[in-house]
């Protein structure tokens, strides 16, 4: 007897992460779930934004890692708090995993949380976290064809930055290419060209994200 | 890479539905899987195999039915099946112009189910 399902291989988690979704909203943070390869700038990107915000926006920040601590060492140096969540080698964060970690975040006196996923561009899109927008973190080192390579990825994103954009005469980035790649399976992710480093784009980018967050008062 | 998880997703959908149904054992379980996720079919059997073991599902087959992901050209309104890597140019036009849709499910579709009817009971 065949009896029909028609369920989500992975419905247990989005329940989790309606839940996370709903426990943000309740706390006024927008939740910024950051993907990208490993190298790509993660945590570069959190700390440029975090300091391009205006004083009054009050950040977090999740650190998804495999085994070390040391992105969230770099991050609470900057003054800001975060919480490590260390896989044990599971290549993507989930949405218990980022429950389990709100606890150790003062969550209702943050405007802004930024959980950096596992340098990945495989897995941890399939695995919703409840968060208000997927970020996708590419760099021009990486080259200009990820978006072929890796379509998953790039559709789930709501906005896409291009890291490192200082150096993309030196790794020949072909930047139409990669955007007609990006439009081609999310017509709607902006993509924001920065840098990081020289802080080149940093403040397109704040603007964009700075009217999505819900101001304090 | 993250076949683990995944599999006990399809396991504790695939028993919750059985028992909805009141069946005994699971013969085969029917999975869409969309092109874009990067799933491998033999190791998630292989994760199933372990994870079943004392459940009504143990044994149970899982057959994987792929669906492609489609590409439309915006210029000449041709449409194909898009595999990765994506291909950047309509191959019938030329034209970069193209949108990809699917390649995205992710779900159990059905399950075969042994309903108790047959045997002597």
């Amino acid at each position: 007897m065949e009896v029909p399902v028609v369920r989500d291989i992975l419905s247990a988690n989005a329940q989790v992460a309606e839940e996370n979704r709903a426990t943000f909203a309740a706390a006024g943070v927008l939740v910024l779930n950051l993907m990208a390869s490993p190298g790509a700038g993660k945590t570069s990107v959190i700390l440029a934004t975090a300091a391009g915000l205006p004083k009054d926006i009050r950040p977090g920040v999740i650190e998804g890692d495999l085994a070390s601590s040391i992105d969230t060492e770099v991050v609470v140096a900057h003054g800001i708090p975060a919480v490590q969540i260390n896989t044990g080698g599971n290549c993507h964060l989930d949405a218990p995993m980022v429950r389990s970690a709100l606890p150790g975040l003062p969550l209702n006196d943050l405007d802004l949380l930024f959980i950096e996923n596992v340098g990945n561009l495989v897995c941890p899109a399939e695995f919703d976290l409840g968060a208000g927008l997927a970020v996708v973190v590419a760099s021009a080192p990486e080259g200009h064809d990820k978006p072929y390579k890796y379509p998953g990825m790039f559709a789930r994103a709501d906005v896409v930055l291009l890291n490192k954009c200082d150096l993309l005469q030196v790794f020949e980035f072909d930047i139409e290419y990669f955007q007609r790649g990006v439009a081609m399976v999310n017509p709607e992710a902006p993509i924001f060209q920065i840098s990081c480093r020289s802080g080149a784009g940093m403040d397109a980018w704040t603007a964009w994200l700075l009217a999505r967050v819900a101001r304090p008062g | 890479m993250h076949e683990l998880p995944v599999t006990q997703g399809i396991l504790e959908v695939t028993l919750e539905a059985a028992q909805g149904a009141g069946a005994q054992r699971i013969l085969a379980i029917n999975l869409v899987i969309g092109d874009f996720s990067s799933l491998v079919d033999d190791s998630v059997q292989f994760y199933f195999d372990i994870l079943s073991r004392g459940s009504p599902a143990e044994g149970a087959v899982l057959r994987f039915q792929r669906q492609a992901a489609i590409a439309h050209c915006w210029d000449c309104g041709h449409q194909f099946e898009a595999t990765v890597p994506l291909t950047p140019a309509c191959p019938a036009c030329g034209s970069g112009r193209l949108e990809i849709s699917g390649g995205r499910e992710f779900r159990v579709e059905s399950i075969e189910v042994d309903d108790g009817s047959s045997g002597s009971s």
